[in-house]
């Protein structure tokens, strides 16, 4: 994204570093949406079986989704849904421009949707002479900044409200320095209900698609997507994919899980089925592939594809936390992102499996139980082997394997400490080591525990 | 009982004292300790970065090293996982499958293996327990608080054998130090903002010193502590059980 000028993630997580203030902050807002879900998580004696179902009702999905698209698609289409197909984002761009165009549509509404996002659709509409309105609040607020959602569920959450006030005080003429949020609340409101009234044309996402019936259901909790879908003659649904649920009783399941792992409720306030147009509407289903089918066809990689978008891992996540959703320069940020990014991009992406500490947090809070920290591991393996590292890190490691693969040269790279001091990537003991920015380096002992244990209990 | 005690790299070239306390701590214990004075290193640094392709040498290293033995213990849940989770052989898988069963991490080893219901150490003083995440979530040492199920932890359960040792209750129970390997120069701002998160939960809560069953994490926080020139120490949780 043009946005972020080709910089990557360390330095933009620096950047994000630099209002200490800002961070803490992020950091305990994140940390109360983590500790909301696990007290909605524990309220729920058979959390862990309702976890090990969904993964097992994904699973299914993944290897059975040609033929639950099929089924899907055939419903649809006798609901008088019209479906179309786009292999990548560019041909699901084309696609949602060319419905508008027949309709004679410029101006439109649209709720929450990551596809949307990983498509760049807002850019290209309005390179096209459309003009689109994001109705989730925080959405708005993060388009109305010229920026994009920095998380899933949370779009404009490294936003203080000083600075949405700010917004609202120049793009909707609120008075100046108000920034109390029910204040700002009530001013969107009116602002949004005049584009639902005014509209035509609403885009959704789509949380669940059901092969058995054709319907799809959007979870919202501001109802915006109803309120834009109400009035609208042409509603289009962008999907990726992996969002089918072959039956309607697994919602069940993964609308438990939804929105306790997401903010800690019970279920979204709103979670819509929309089955068939109403009379004289059309509607549209655009299913998109977009990169999925060449991560199904990566065993590693293939189960991330059953992400409900969430976003647990991204509050729980200590680094996502502390550098911001933007320092990962793609639309899904966080732990999914980074094990999702790269097979879109795996040089543009090829920093963010090394953004994590692999704690592993974040495979915990999932809730349909996606390995992520394991293939965060993983990527790394790959990035390393295509060829993306840098020359100077991979000098670094043949250097440090030289040393540690051979006892004689590690015992006899000097007194204790020294071989670390030199040849430890974090140790390096020179004045540019990030170490030493804000750490103290380790004093080295008098002897290893090797030479002492030879002079104590040398055999 | 023939154990083999497997020092990590850092620990043998920085923190001996940690290293030596597991020893004695054993040997306390009855067991029948050996170190195997040509171990280096577990090929960790290497694997997490991206490179386990060129950790084969350190693999077969390791199994030359620790073959014979009836239990392989390490103060470091973090190599043990490795070594659990990526030691692998070309030339003798059947030797990599028995050491990677047989390899355990010291507090698990002290509680499961040995079972140890008393320890007569003493150490006076309010500590803060570090979970490390390598041990905790991956060799579940301690139960996650992600997780809807029942708590334990292994190291707590050890360190309430310590006479006179007062634990205090953090607001983050099992909260990354950040340390993550070469992550901890890789992205210095974020390591660094979260290893003074995690001392100041331990300040803010009355700890004296701060422990764990990884000296990394600790080398980590104790550089954070030091440039803050905080008088709050960190020890590794063998010198603990060994003290007094
Ligand atoms: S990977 Fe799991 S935790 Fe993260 S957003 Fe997707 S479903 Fe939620």
């Amino acid at each position: 994204m043009a946005v972020f000028e080709g910089k990557k993630h360390p330095d933009l997580a620096q950047t994000f570093n630099a209002d200490v203030e800002r961070v803490d902050w992020h950091d305990e807002t994140l940390w109360w949406v983590r500790k909301k879900r696990d007290r909605a998580a524990y309220n729920i004696l058979d959390w862990e079986l309702l976890r090990n179902t969904a993964s097992a009702i994904k699973d299914d999905v993944l290897s059975n989704l040609h033929s639950y698209l099929q089924h899907f698609e055939a419903k649809a289409i006798k609901n008088g849904i019209t479906v179309h197909w786009a292999s990548d984002a560019a041909e699901h761009n084309q696609i949602v421009h060319s419905i508008l165009t027949e309709s004679k549509i410029s101006l439109i509404n649209k709720s929450k949707s990551m596809l949307t996002e990983e498509c760049h659709l807002n850019e290209f509409l309005k390179k096209n002479g459309v003009n689109v309105i994001d109705t989730d609040l925080g959405e708005r607020i993060v388009q109305l900044a010229e920026e994009p959602p920095s998380h899933i569920v949370l779009p404009c959450i490294h936003k203080k409200k000083e600075e949405i006030g700010e917004l609202f005080h120049e793009h909707l003429g609120t008075p100046k320095g108000e920034s109390n949020p029910q204040a700002l609340a009530a001013v969107a409101r009116t602002h949004l209900r005049e584009v639902f009234l005014t509209r035509n044309a609403v885009i959704t996402g789509v949380n669940f698609a059901i092969a058995e019936t054709g319907e799809f259901v959007v979870c919202t909790n501001e109802g915006n997507a109803d309120m834009g879908a109400h009035l609208a003659d042409v509603h289009i649904a962008c999907m990726g994919i992996e969002k089918i649920l072959p039956k309607r009783k697994h919602l069940a399941v993964v609308l438990r899980l939804l929105a306790r792992s997401a903010t800690g409720q019970p279920i979204t306030t709103y979670s819509s089925h929309f089955a068939k147009p109403r009379g004289g509407q059309h509607m549209h289903i655009v299913l998109v592939d977009n990169g999925r089918t060449r991560q199904l066809s990566r065993p590693d990689f293939r189960n991330s594809l059953k992400c409900i978008r969430c976003g647990a891992c991204m509050n729980t996540c200590p680094v996502y936390r502390r550098s911001g959703g933007h320092s990962y320069h793609n639309a899904i940020a966080g732990p999914i992102g980074s094990i999702l990014a790269p097979n879109l991009d795996m040089k543009e992406y090829s920093d963010l499996p090394f953004a994590s500490t692999l704690c592993g947090s974040c495979s915990n809070v999932c809730p349909v139980k996606i390995d992520i920290h394991t293939q965060l591991y993983k990527w790394r393996q790959v990035i390393v082997k295509e060829g993306y590292s840098t020359k100077g890190k991979s000098a670094g490691m043949n250097v440090m394997n030289f040393t540690l693969s051979s006892p004689n040269v590690y015992n006899m790279a000097g007194k204790a400490g020294r071989w670390f001091l030199k040849n430890v990537p974090f140790a390096v003991n020179n004045p540019l080591n990030p170490w030493s920015k804000q750490r103290d380096m380790p004093a080295p002992p008098e002897q290893s525990f090797k030479e002492w244990y030879k002079r104590n209990r040398g055999k | 009982m023939k154990v083999g005690l497997f020092v990590p790299c850092y620990v043998d070239q920085f923190y001996p004292n940690a290293a030596k306390a597991s020893l004695e701590l054993l040997e306390k214990l009855g067991v029948d300790v050996h170190y195997p004075l040509k171990q280096t290193c577990c090929g960790q640094p290497m694997a997490n970065s991206g490179y386990e392709h060129l950790t084969k040498e350190c693999n077969e290293l390791f199994i030359d090293n620790f073959s014979g033995f009836d239990y392989i213990v390490s103060p470091s849940g973090s190599c043990t996982l490795h070594i659990k989770e990526h030691l692998h052989s070309d030339k003798n898988e059947n030797s990599a499958t028995g050491i990677r069963n047989i390899v355990y991490e010291l507090t698990e080893f002290l509680t499961d293996v040995l079972k140890v219901d008393k320890l007569n150490s003493h150490f006076p003083h309010k500590v803060g327990l570090h979970q490390s995440c390598h041990g905790q979530r991956g060799l579940m040492l301690s139960q996650m608080t992600e997780l809807n199920a029942p708590y334990f932890s292994k190291p707590e359960f050890l360190l309430k054998m310590v006479d006179g040792l007062e634990l205090v209750d953090l607001d983050r129970q099992d909260e990354c130090c950040g340390f993550g390997g070469t992550f901890c120069v890789a992205e210095e701002a974020v390591s660094v903002k979260m290893g003074q998160d995690r001392v100041q939960d331990h300040i803010r809560n009355g700890a004296e010193y701060i422990t764990a069953g990884d000296m990394s994490c600790l080398m980590h926080m104790e550089g954070v502590l030091n440039r803050q020139k905080s008088g709050v120490k960190v020890l590794h949780i063998a010198e603990i059980l060994n003290a007094g």
